[in-house]
């Protein structure tokens, strides 16, 4: 029972791997089974055009899995970049790219990606602009301040006196020694980026339709709640179980390689 | 202080440069998407002059600055109606919600992080804990639908949606709350448990008072300092779900008047609705750090 983030995550996983090896016909409609109820036909039921509940959660984890871990790895390498350049060489350049982070940390919570993903336009493309727009800024801060702490270290004093180049001391000098808190960041990032998607969705700023997203399904689930509750509370236990689980794994990895946030 | 005060300068001067970009952002022609296809081109410069649109870009920016000083955010392309009248009509229903959800949170998230904290690694610890846990899982538009469901669909205590009654508040003032407390209790716990090995309140134990008289008087004081800065910064988070809980319960604050104007693409309504609330926000930060510097007194006297 200790390890059951990592159960659920391996569930969505698989999940995951099923909805791209198998056509689960996920936008199938079937007019005769509008909204009806879980059953041996389809084990979480029908929405609103008879679709398979199911096939579109599958399809909807792939679309959100997708989106967050590639957002995270984009604004990852972007922030580090950022952070280790501001913490390295410090000064004007510092102070200059501290300022751009803290006005994006001006605007709160998802606000910013909801400003952008509403000019650029809907589409699975602009959401995951919107989302490496704002979400590299938490990364550039964690590693600046290590950084900055890092750079008096002697082991990088050392490197340098032995004339080792700017590239050579952030990448095998200072990185290594960062890499813990950002790997706990980076998980909970996640985590907030299934978030991130669906709430765009469910704005109706992200995924178009007919494709399937946590996000929309819930906005139609809630249309159809008194009728079809099964709908929605299907889509809302999923997402919430894939959420717990990586804040929980997050929790682990935070105590096992004792980052203090 | 005064160093803090000036800081929000760059920010604030960084944060209208980027609301003004905004619309710069447009894949294309901003006022080909904001009329439609079927516009006469007479229309089309029109709005265009309307908008400045066909000025150069920092002098676009020059006059979007000194019409915001005078406190003009420009007119609904969709009602013609002046921009800042719509705000002043919405603004006033979001900081009710939003101050309602904050007591709510408060009164939540505080007794439930210092009980984890004294009974800490034991079942009252590991409910809070888990209750905390599940909260933070639940985004504003799962748990809106949830609390919907359960308590104006099934048991009919409280109205769906709307604002009719003086009791619609209550259910999204709960989503926002809910989702806050969660917050709020995790760090409070971190906090006090921190606080209770420090040295002062061994010795508040140690010269006789009583356990209550230790942990409000002493250990409390000290661990509610960190977590009111991390309280204003989560504001934040609340004025964002804002966005989300409006609309979903249909409360017609600056939220639903953001996601509205993005529906219509009424791009002026859309940048004065985002800078608004990133003002506000800056401002609440603002307004705990300075109260935090007065409320520390080692932070008081180090100046």
């Amino acid at each position: 029972m200790k390890s059951w983030p990592v159960y659920v995550l391996a569930f969505w996983l698989c999940a995951v791997v099923v909805a791209a090896a198998f056509d689960l016909a996920p936008d199938a409609i079937r007019l005769e089974a509008i909204l009806h109820g879980p059953g041996p036909a389809a084990w979480l039921g029908n929405d609103d055009l008879g679709r398979n509940i199911l096939s579109r959660i599958l399809a909807g984890a792939q679309v959100s899995m997708t989106v967050a871990v590639l957002v995270t790895v984009i604004t990852l390498s972007f922030g580090v970049t950022v952070g280790l350049i501001a913490g390295y060489f410090g000064g004007w350049v510092d102070r200059l790219l501290m300022q751009v982070t803290d006005v994006f940390l001006a605007f709160p919570g998802i606000l910013l990606a909801i400003a952008f993903a509403a000019v650029l336009g809907p589409g699975l493309n602009n959401l995951i602009l919107a989302l490496c727009l704002t979400s590299w800024v938490g990364y550039a801060r964690l590693t600046r301040a290590q950084a900055l702490s890092l750079r008096g270290r002697q082991h990088v004093q050392a490197a340098e006196s032995l004339g080792a180049g700017t590239p050579r001391i952030m990448l095998r000098h200072m990185l290594p020694l960062l890499a813990a808190p950002l790997v706990v960041e980076a998980t909970y990032s996640i985590a907030g980026l299934v978030i991130a998607e669906a709430s765009l969705s469910f704005l109706g700023l992200g995924i178009q339709a007919p494709q399937a997203s946590w996000g929309s399904m819930l906005r139609d689930g809630v249309r159809y709640m008194l009728v079809a509750p099964h709908y929605v509370l299907a889509v809302g236990l999923s997402l919430m179980s894939l959420v717990l689980a990586v804040n929980v794994l997050g929790d682990k990895l935070r105590d096992a390689l004792d980052v203090r946030r | 202080m005064l160093k803090r005060l000036f800081g929000v300068v760059p920010v604030v001067f960084g944060v209208l440069l980027l609301t003004f970009l905004l619309v710069h952002l447009v894949p294309g022609d901003p006022v080909e998407v904001m009329l439609g296809e079927s516009a006469s081109s007479a229309d089309r410069s029109q709005l265009r002059a309307e908008l400045g649109l066909d000025k150069s870009l920092p002098l676009q920016f020059v006059n979007y600055l000194s019409r915001l000083a005078q406190g003009d955010f420009g007119n609904s392309i969709h009602s013609r109606e002046p921009v800042s009248a719509m705000l002043a009509e919405r603004l006033p229903a979001t900081i009710r919600l939003a101050l309602l959800a904050l007591v709510i949170a408060i009164a939540i998230g505080l007794p439930l992080g210092i009980i984890a904290a004294l009974r800490a690694n034991r079942w009252p610890d590991r409910i809070a804990t888990l209750t905390s846990l599940t909260f933070s899982a639940m985004p504003h538009f799962w748990l809106g639908p949830l609390l919907m469901m359960v308590f104006a669909l099934w048991l009919g205590w409280l109205p769906v949606s709307g604002m009719e009654s003086s009791a619609s508040i209550v259910l999204p003032a709960l989503t926002l709350g809910f989702g806050l407390s969660a917050i709020l209790t995790r760090m409070t716990r971190a906090s006090l448990l921190e606080v209770l090995n420090e040295d002062f309140v061994r010795t508040a134990r140690a010269k006789g008072l009583q356990e209550h008289q230790v942990i409000l008087g002493h250990a409390l004081r000290a661990a509610l300092l960190p977590v009111v800065t991390i309280l204003g910064l989560q504001l934040g988070g609340l004025l964002a779900g804002t966005v989300i809980t409006e609309t979903v319960f249909g409360w017609d604050g600056i939220g639903r008047l953001l996601v509205e104007s993005i529906e219509k693409r009424d791009y002026p309504v859309t940048q004065a609705c985002v800078l608004v609330i990133a003002l506000i926000y800056v401002l609440v930060n603002l307004c705990t750090d300075l109260l935090y510097t007065q409320l520390d007194p080692r932070v008081r006297y180090s100046r």
